[in-house]
């Protein structure tokens, strides 16, 4: 629990600042992002932190390493591949942007060769 | 009054009822009066031309003194051997192993039968607590062991209970032998619940996937009934069969009538093979195509399917897409590739395939209404040849055999036993020149499994110490603790984005069941009971991946394993939810702009399984399993599975609880 509330606040800084068309500016919060992540469902297919699945995200990762925000909110709007869109009546630019910071604040895995099941 | 019948005979007007009740009275008086004064001896003296007055009670005559008193005399016993003896008979002719069913009357001469003249022996009853478990464990049985088992089912109920399970095995090409009891006399049956219980025609309940079907009359009818049944199910395509087993049948003694039964000798009958001129048509397109691929569902039928596989494969350097129906080729094998493959593709045979129509095509669920996104995934000049047995044995109301798709060369065939004459016509089809091209085809193929190798332990590096617990965590943790020994893994990893499959080296037959066939859901559990029971025999350790929602679906059938000392270890990849239909309500929820509701759920409402939260370890240790869980820390799921390990192998039954990630 620690550790993400660290990751929340580095995301924070990361993601403040978005500039949105009404020219309000937009503090992203991780934190509100991770509850959104889950609200949502996005969680269901892409897993709590974004690792994704050959079953549900054609093995597609969200994080660590999300699309920059622009397109993956292009992405979620328009998608014609096997995730729905999702248009802004349901979930708002402040909303993904919010999600894109808790997918930012995700850290990288460990390498696999420093795990030792994964080299059995 | 006077009434006049049809043809115009006058007769008295009589209520028939009282006048036979009339009878009866006059007739019971008179059998009585003079008994009773017989046997007192008094002398009886009344007014003249008056009737003598009756007793308030009469003594008993002899006769009946004697019936009510007395040792009643032993009932007259049926003469002869018991028909459902002989039915014994017919069956151990077969070597059917086990029996799994849930008891029912209007089989109880066969079930008396079987475990007092048979011994309980070849084939042994297990008991089981719905009849759907009991189809399920002789599907996955069959997997492993390659030999049908029988159940026996109540008609009409217990064959309704049976059903999707029968359909499954029917979706998933496995024989399985389904005996429904069925009380066909109405005269003589006993009426209330065994009347409730049985139909003209209890086998059309499952006419649209059984192969085949019979309602013997007779015993020598049952016989040829029985064996012909085996028979039709194991010639490929293998499928369910059903026989309609009349209850009079079975009690009835055997009457010779002047010629004796007999059980006729089961005798194998040859899988269908290619015809050679499409055989050899198939190996020219092959040998001369610069990108062939091999397309796989069920097509090892047997064990010897795999090695027959890698052959063909090799000759060709071709890529193998195992769409998993079956453990058809090594995935450790440098050509095992993944589906992607099939868009380069010139050339692909497509070996029993279920849906050949999705193999080359996509269909993607986002289209405004409804209608998805259809495309192809191969270019228009690819040729296609396919090699299939079910071709043979279509049916026409349930929509298995899925959309028409156009082949250039299609064989009515089955696929392993064509395989010998294709790998043969290939080698003689390879131009000399092709080779250095197909050696190099290969080597690209051995770099592309290194390299994917290394991408799918880092994919499952990702989320690694995550709770809910990653499903590629779960299936890591397990691995060290079986692979040195002879494991199984006896239930399906589909729902857990395959990581057993992809990070367990699976080679042989029994590594790699495949899944239900039709996706009925409630296969899992006990196909994994069944398969397990055949591995107890060899020896082998049996690993179930088990989701949540389908074990909710009968999880008496654990009960059944723990009577029975089935050693499986079940591992619970529980998501607490039915993630398969999460995004069905999210899908439509966002094509019509609606949020979707979760209530106090986890996903859309009608989608969870939680709020409570089911306690799949108490669930297990209350019908005798060693449990533990649920596990959500994933630093204490490695000792806890070791410990279960142990358990099962002590040969019990054990499960571990893993609350998971959804995929």
């Amino acid at each position: 629990m620690r550790i993400n509330v660290v990751r929340a606040g580095l995301a924070s800084v990361v993601a403040a600042g978005f500039m949105f068309g009404s020219g309000a500016a937009f503090a992203a919060s991780a934190e509100k992002g991770k509850a959104l992540f889950m609200k949502n469902g996005c969680w269901q297919c892409h897993g709590t932190q974004g690792q994704g699945s050959v079953a549900t995200s054609g093995g597609k990762t969200l994080a660590p390493d999300p699309l920059p925000l622009e397109t993956f909110i292009s992405f979620v709007r328009t998608t014609n591949r096997a995730m729905p869109p999702y248009r802004e009546a349901i979930l708002s630019n402040e909303d993904l942007t919010d999600i894109h910071a808790y997918l930012s604040s995700i850290p990288k895995p460990a390498d696999y060769k420093t795990i030792q099941l994964l080299n059995e | 009054m006077t009434r006049k019948n049809s043809r115009n005979e006058v007769r008295p007007d009589v209520d028939r009822r009282k006048f036979l009740t009339g009878v009866a009275i006059a007739g019971a008086a008179s059998a009585v009066a003079p008994s009773a004064e017989a046997a007192t001896g008094d002398a009886v003296t009344h007014p003249v031309g008056a009737e003598p007055p009756r007793p308030s009670a009469v003594r008993p005559s002899a006769m009946v003194a004697a019936a009510e008193t007395g040792t009643p005399k032993e009932l007259a016993k049926a003469q002869g051997p018991h028909g459902s003896d002989f039915m014994v008979d017919v069956i151990k002719s077969l070597d059917i192993e086990y029996l799994p069913s849930n008891p029912a009357s209007s089989f109880r001469a066969l079930h008396e039968s079987l475990i007092n003249y048979g011994g309980n022996k070849k084939p042994e009853f297990l008991t089981c607590t719905h009849e759907e478990s009991a189809v399920a464990m002789a599907h996955g049985y069959f997997k492993i062991a390659g030999k049908p088992l029988m159940t026996l089912c109540h008609g009409t109920v217990g064959l309704q209970h049976a059903t999707m399970a029968i359909y499954n095995a029917w979706c998933d090409r496995v024989p399985v032998i389904v005996v429904g009891g069925n009380d066909l006399d109405a005269a003589h049956r006993p009426p209330g619940v065994p009347t409730f219980h049985s139909a003209q025609d209890i086998n059309a309940l499952v006419r649209d996937f059984t192969k085949w079907d019979d309602t013997p009359v007779s015993l020598q009818h049952f016989a040829q009934s029985f064996v012909r049944a085996y028979k039709i199910s194991m010639t490929p395509p293998y499928e369910p069969v059903a026989i309609s087993l009349d209850a009079g049948l079975q009690e009835q003694t055997v009457h010779n009538n002047g010629e004796s039964l007999y059980i006729p000798r089961y005798v194998p009958t040859s899988p269908p093979a290619g015809d050679l001129n499409a055989v050899r048509e198939a190996a020219r397109l092959l040998a001369n195509a610069e990108r062939p691929v091999i397309v796989v569902d069920r097509a090892a039928r047997t064990p010897k399917g795999i090695p027959l596989l890698v052959e063909l494969a090799e000759l060709l350097q071709a890529p193998v897409v195992d769409q998993g129906g079956r453990m058809n080729f090594p995935k450790t094998h440098h050509l095992s590739r993944p589906a992607s493959v099939i868009g380069q593709a010139d050339v692909i045979i497509g070996l029993e395939l279920s849906d050949y129509w999705a193999t080359v095509n996509a269909w993607i669920d986002n289209g405004e209404h409804g209608h998805g996104i259809q495309e192809a995934r191969i270019n228009p000049n690819t040729k296609l040849i396919s090699i299939n047995s079910v071709d043979l044995n279509t049916k026409a109301n349930y929509q298995d055999f899925q959309r028409f798709q156009v082949v250039d060369v299609q064989m009515a065939a089955d696929a392993e036993a064509t395989l010998p004459a294709l790998i043969d016509s290939v080698k003689s089809a390879i131009p000399t020149s092709a080779k250095a091209a197909i050696e190099k085809r290969g080597e690209a193929y051995r770099k592309a499994k290194q390299e994917a190798r290394v991408r799918t332990r880092e994919a499952a590096a990702l989320a690694w110490d995550a709770s809910p617990i990653s499903t590629a965590r779960l299936a890591a943790e397990i691995w060290p603790l079986i692979k040195d020994l002879d494991w199984s893994m006896v239930g399906s990893d589909r729902q857990m984005s395959n990581w057993a499959s992809r990070l367990w080296p699976m080679e042989k037959h029994y590594h790699h069941l495949g899944g239900p066939g039709g996706y009925g859901v409630g296969y899992n559990l006990p196909a994994a009971m069944g398969a397990a029971l055949a591995n107890r025999s060899l020896g082998r350790f049996s690993v179930n991946l088990q989701t949540d929602g389908d074990m909710m679906y009968a999880p008496g059938v654990m009960w059944t394993a723990a009577h029975h000392q089935i050693p499986v270890l079940t591992v619970m990849h529980n998501n607490r939810g039915y993630h398969q239909e999460v995004m069905h309500v999210q899908r439509l929820s966002n094509r019509r702009d609606r949020v979707a509701s979760l209530g106090k759920d986890m996903g859309p409402i009608g989608t969870s399984i939680t709020n409570p939260d089911i306690d799949y370890a108490k669930l297990a240790a209350s019908m005798g399993w060693w449990s533990a869980g649920p596990i959500k820390d994933p630093s204490e799921l490695g000792p806890t599975l070791k410990r279960a390990v142990e358990v099962v192998k002590s040969g019990q039954p054990a499960l571990v609880d893993v609350w998971t990630q959804p995929r």
